[in-house]
């Protein structure tokens, strides 16, 4: 077919013409996107490396249900936070739903689990390593959640990009508590819907290839990064 | 160790969060349809009231019940949808403080060229779509409860036909744009409002079938949503908004947005 | 609070019903080194895991000089010691971490404790490319750095060449020196008549003998015994 050859011609054309507004949608994502994956860090790693150290009733239920978690369809996630902040919601006083903080707010609902689960399985792997020659030199279980997690900071990158990852490219929450707002809370996927729905098929596909080209550069430095300083502690 | 990392990481955690939060200015949120979106006229007209009036409208675009949906939870300051009767009902249950006519656009039927129903000969509106169901062309559908959906669902009613559930009626359930990505890319019929289609890049094989009929104008209302309901409500903003796109300076700017030379939306003087 | 004399009756360990620790009956003085000697499966790391409070045991009493099982005061190194994926120096220091000592301070005590084993050129290396003899060094300075009280080993010096394993043997001597007591695990019997003051015999599970080194090897008790330092020596060792 024409279209498609014709589509993804005039997709690298419109890249060309790089133009402020595709910028500032581009920065945006990534502010949204990286703030929401600096919380879920901050949240979702501790948390798995708990789950993978603690010894406490329940802790079988509680793996498989941050594993199912990390399957939650964005949009559910997304009417959910919509029902929380919406002003009849809960949160509702806040103001926050239409603006940049509700879909960050979303994002990390969304990066949690996956953050959470992927640190699981890794820390877990290592504790049984380290299990007993911790044990022996008295340590607690915070105190083991620590040294793993900084033990494991390597393979933690890979739950840091995955988190990333599916925060840039998730459509589904952002759209529903952001609203799509142009010049306050279009990010790069929203605007992907928006120019499909306009049936402008050549800039959807141009800003699919923009986001494809920052992701993977995002992982490629982490990659570099990863090797230059795995260099010396692997 | 780990400590560290956070360490570093709350400031930083702060500072983005600022970021994100300053916008300068007054605004409001006007919950409004992927018509009016789609179509590029808020592109147009906002900048120019927002230069007049130094407040900026962030607009969400949804079906028109969604967007009422929205205004009764009290997460818009003010609605631009279309659909008369659900607005006055709107107003009547006490969600919306009042309801203003703004101006009107009409609906196109649009279908494959070669239009298997002979749409194209149709003398009324209502002959085009029982035109469509009585030789079961297939008919893809918004069926999200928008205005769009709302105004071919009187269609059908009038006249006599039940399309729900039938093999040739696509009810695709998302907005005027993925619905006319659908009949594009499977050769049926839709309805379309005149906005959206003249904006929409992907037509292949679609094209304009019938228009014109006054059965197919479609009138679009704004509503300030009820202080009284929900107190945050900025209405002296909202209000600025609402006199000011049914003034004839409002009027003045919604007639000057063309697209491709074309007219696509006509003010409404106020009852 | 004194550990010892460290008093164990009776004690069995049987996770599955198989008799892992038979009913192990042994006094340990506070002072010296006692090498637990043995076949393979006799128990002898279960044995050291259950004196770290690592394993329950399933029957038995543990008497720590009338006291309580004081954690803080028993330190052990397994055979294959971990290494965390950072350096030297940070690894020397691990065990004071859960002792609640401050970055600063554990940085100060591990420089000193390198220098002690040797390693202090290489404190900002990597401590997983270390070579074997030097991983188990830092082992062992790692728990010595805890001051225990009482010293388990396992095994500390199998798979390690001989100038590694004097290495080791040599900073055992200097962790005796300084009154903590030492029960170690080896198949080496060079290595026990090295290091031991008195040696325990283990089979299936129990104690077969505990007495001095020099009697051990001259005048075994025990027909195992006899079989063991026979099968595990080729050649006679006389005293």
């Amino acid at each position: 077919m024409g279209g498609f050859s014709q589509a993804f011609a005039e997709a690298f054309v419109l890249l060309w013409r790089f133009d402020a507004q595709v910028l500032e949608i581009v920065l945006r994502s990534l502010q949204v996107s990286s703030l929401a994956v600096l919380i879920g860090t901050a949240v979702g790693l501790p948390l798995g490396a708990c789950l993978a150290v603690g010894q406490f009733p329940g802790k079988q239920t509680a793996a498989v249900i941050i594993n199912g978690f990390m399957g939650l369809p964005s949009v559910v996630v997304g009417v959910v936070v919509y029902l929380a902040l919406s002003r009849s919601g809960p949160m509702g006083e806040f103001g926050l739903l239409y603006t940049p903080s509700a879909m960050v707010i979303a994002q990390v609902v969304l990066v949690v689990p996956l953050m959470a689960a992927i640190a699981r399985q890794v820390v877990e792997d290592a504790w049984r390593n380290y299990q007993e020659e911790l044990a022996a030199l008295r340590f607690g279980w915070w105190d083991t959640v620590r040294v793993l997690l900084h033990d494991c900071r390597f393979s933690l990158s890979v739950a840091v990009l995955a988190g990333l990852g599916r925060a840039m490219s998730e459509v589904g929450a952002v759209m529903i508590v952001g609203g799509n707002i142009d010049r306050a809370t279009r990010v790069m996927t929203t605007a992907i819907a928006l120019e499909t729905s306009k049936g402008d098929l050549p800039l959807a596909i141009a800003l699919g290839i923009v986001l494809l080209v920052l992701i993977l550069l995002l992982n490629a430095g982490a990659f570099a990064l990863r090797t230059t300083v795995m260099r010396r502690f692997e | 160790m780990a400590s560290g990392v956070l360490k570093r990481l709350i400031p930083a955690l702060a500072l983005s969060a600022a970021a994100l939060t300053v916008q300068a200015g007054e605004s409001i949120t006007l919950a409004s349809t992927t018509s009016t979106e789609n179509s590029g006229l808020f592109g147009y007209i906002l900048p120019i009231f927002e230069k007049a009036s130094g407040i900026q409208v962030n607009v969400v675009a949804l079906g028109t019940g969604q967007a009422l949906d929205v205004g009764k939870r009290g997460d818009a300051d003010a609605l631009l949808v279309h659909d008369r009767a659900k607005e006055e009902s709107f107003v009547a249950e006490g969600y919306g403080a009042y309801r203003k006519d703004v101006m009107y656009n009409d609906f196109v039927i649009v279908g494959p060229a070669a239009d298997p129903a002979g749409v194209a000969g149709a003398k009324t509106a209502d002959e085009a779509f029982a035109k469509i169901a009585d030789s079961g062309s297939t008919f893809a559908s918004r069926a999200d409860r928008s205005g769009t959906h709302a105004a071919e669902l009187r269609f059908w009613k009038a006249v006599g036909k039940d399309p729900e559930g039938k093999p040739w009626y696509k009810a695709s359930g998302s907005g005027m744009g993925a619905t006319l990505n659908m009949a594009a890319g499977v050769g049926a019929y839709t309805l379309s409002d005149r906005g959206s289609w003249a904006n929409f890049k992907n037509r292949q094989d679609l094209k304009i079938l019938f228009q014109g009929d006054p059965q197919l104008y479609n009138p679009y209302g704004v509503i300030l949503i009820n202080p009284a309901k929900h107190p945050h409500v900025k209405k002296a903003a909202a209000e600025r908004f609402i006199d000011w796109i049914t003034s004839d300076a409002g009027h003045q700017a919604i007639a000057d947005f063309k697209l491709n030379g074309e007219q696509l939306f006509f003010p409404l003087k106020a009852k | 609070m004194s550990l010892f004399p460290l008093q164990l009756r009776d004690v069995t360990f049987r996770p599955n019903g198989r008799a892992v620790l038979d009913g192990v009956d042994l006094t340990l003085s506070g002072e010296g080194i006692t090498v637990v000697l043995g076949p393979n499966g006799a128990g002898k790391s279960v044995l050291l895991r259950t004196l770290c409070g690592l394993i329950p045991p399933t029957g038995g009493t543990l008497d720590w000089g009338g006291g309580a099982f004081d954690p803080l005061a028993v330190g052990m190194v397994f055979q294959h010691p971990v290494m965390l994926r950072s350096s030297v120096i940070d690894n020397i220091a691990l065990g004071l971490v859960p002792r609640g000592v401050g970055a600063r301070e554990r940085r100060l005590a591990g420089m000193a404790m390198l220098q002690q084993i040797g390693l202090a050129d290489r404190a900002n290396d990597n401590a997983r490319q270390l070579s074997g003899g030097e991983q188990q060094r830092l082992a062992l300075g790692r728990v010595w750095l805890t001051r225990p009280r009482l010293l388990l080993l396992d095994e500390p010096t199998s798979s390690l060449d001989p100038s590694a394993v004097e290495a080791v043997e040599r900073i055992v001597r200097q962790i005796r020196t300084e009154g903590t007591k030492i029960l170690m695990t080896t198949h080496n019997l060079g290595q026990a008549t090295r290091l031991a003051d008195d040696i325990v015999f283990l089979a299936d599970g129990r104690v077969r003998e505990h007495v001095p080194v020099r009697r051990f090897f001259s005048q075994p008790a025990s027909a195992e015994a006899r079989q063991f330092i026979q099968g595990e020596l080729p050649w006679h060792l006389a005293f």
